[in-house]
């Protein structure tokens, strides 16, 4: 441990936060919310009793399920162009950000996740309560909205926000398409100081600090908000 | 869309003079297992101890065993994997560590990432022990007390070969992870699938060929690994029980 170097820590610390954690948050935040609003559409498809709109969401969350990020990752970075150039009529590739294409990529990919936690929560509702919101009159829509959903929602809450800490960590995988995240920028000084040692537990430290933090608050809420029956 | 699909590139042969890319991707798939196989033992053996640990009587053993599950679970893997592979050298006496740097690929990076993904996975392991011990029925131990075992013996032949038959579902889309998690080895340079799908990609420039490659034997081999596992399944259970269902997890 001798020669530890805390003062590139020091030099580097504002670029790693202003630059490298503000990527990972927003990240982290896109997904999520787009996962979950993702997620929860095809936990519909799933649960419908249009056969056909299953067997389509079933295929895609299992396909997502079965593949390694990392391989997603690359997928959607060379596929997102050419579905840009696709949806404005584009001839040639168009050209997409490292940032977008994650916020794309972790958003489709964490909705297979997002889908089967919400297809749990839909079914841990009564079956009554669909019933009563039919015999009140309401559409499927109003039923799932109004009903169904907000007692889905409070149901998964704990598991949404657990997966949403693996989201976080997940993210540092952009570093294979050289995203500057908080771990790319971590690397980025490390490499250009020769200060892997130090960057690197700093990065650990900072990653495990923040995702214990989010996992005890978590906890917390779980014993909080838990309906009792 | 505007992309030309050549199928014939899978045949061709890759710039490395070892054969087609087709056999690339493959050798690329072995090295994929030989990471994930030899991680799963890992965490298979670390991860039954320390689940078990965690539901001794004892306060201190408990403690220990929590921090252990939560120092590996709240590190994302691909940090872990850069402190296996470059920091633990530096950490380690200037002899051993210089030795370590100088192991020639691929065994260079294939240890360090092994180690990381089998501690990072009996983690994920230990959880899942715990669960099946605690949803025992406390009877179980109480039984096996009041008979006259000691605590070892307890564990050995009441608690530990029923939590472990109920434990196999989760444990089985455990071990699928542990095949998806090692493509995060190719970060420390280790050519395993993802990592060759990616290298063709760059010396080849068909993009989608070699992805949609990679996706295709991935699938399989998730099938494979759920097929074998069912049969490990249906052998080994307790006549009696209700199948646990395989729960989501995380990935």
């Amino acid at each position: 441990m001798s020669g530890y170097d805390f003062d590139v820590i020091q030099r580097s610390w504002v670029y790693l936060f202003r630059d490298g954690m503000t990527f990972t948050l927003t990240l982290t935040a896109l997904a999520m919310i787009g996962g979950i609003f993702f997620g929860t559409l095809l936990a519909m498809m799933r649960l419908s009793k249009f056969r056909l709109l299953g067997l389509a969401a079933g295929g895609y969350v299992n396909l997502m399920r079965s593949l390694p990020l990392v391989l997603v990752i690359f997928w959607f970075f060379f596929l997102v162009p050419y579905i840009g150039a696709w949806v404005i009529g584009a001839k040639d590739p168009v050209k997409v950000g490292s940032f977008l294409s994650a916020v794309i990529t972790f958003t489709m990919f964490e909705a297979a996740y997002y889908c089967e936690i919400m297809r749990a929560g839909i079914q841990s509702v009564a079956r009554g309560q669909v019933w009563a919101g039919y015999a009140l009159g309401l559409n499927y829509w109003l039923t799932m909205g109004r009903i169904v959903l907000p007692q889905a929602f409070r149901n998964m809450l704990p598991v949404l926000l657990t997966q949403t800490i693996i989201l976080f960590q997940d993210t540092s995988l952009v570093y294979v398409i050289s995203a500057t995240d908080f771990l790319g920028a971590a690397s980025k000084v490390a490499n250009r100081d020769y200060r892997l040692v130090e960057m690197y537990t700093f990065v650990a430290v900072i990653y495990f600090v923040v995702s214990f933090g989010l996992s005890s608050l978590v906890k917390s809420l779980q014993t909080r908000i838990a309906i009792i029956r | 869309m505007n992309y030309h699909w050549n199928w014939g590139i899978l045949l061709q042969p890759e710039p490395g003079g070892t054969g087609s890319y087709l056999h690339y991707l493959f050798v690329g798939l072995g090295w994929t297992l030989l990471t994930a196989l030899a991680a799963w033992v890992i965490a298979l053996a670390i991860g039954s101890v320390v689940g078990t640990l965690r539901t001794t009587p004892h306060k201190w053993i408990v403690r220990l065993g929590n921090a252990y599950v939560e120092l590996f679970r709240n590190i994302p893997l691909i940090v872990q994997m850069f402190l296996w592979f470059f920091v633990v050298p530096e950490l380690l006496p200037t002899a051993i560590g210089d030795w370590i740097k100088q192991v020639p690929p691929p065994w260079g990076s294939y240890v360090p990432a092994v180690l990381c993904l089998g501690l990072f996975t009996s983690v994920r392991v230990a959880v899942q022990v715990k669960a099946g011990i605690g949803s025992l029925s406390r009877g179980q131990g109480m039984a096996g007390t009041a008979l006259g075992l000691t605590l070892g013996q307890n564990y050995r032949f009441v608690l530990l070969p029923q939590a472990f038959r109920i434990v196999l579902p989760p444990l089985t889309s455990e071990s699928m992870n542990v095949v998806k998690n090692s493509s995060v080895a190719l970060t420390i340079g280790l050519l395993e699938l993802t990592g060759r799908a990616r290298a063709m990609q760059e010396f080849s420039f068909r993009v989608f060929e070699a992805f949609t490659a990679a996706t295709v034997i991935y699938l399989l081999t998730n099938l494979l690994v759920v097929i074998g596992m069912r049969m490990l399944e249906n052998r080994v259970r307790v006549p009696g029980l209700i199948a646990a269902s395989p729960t989501a997890g995380g990935h």
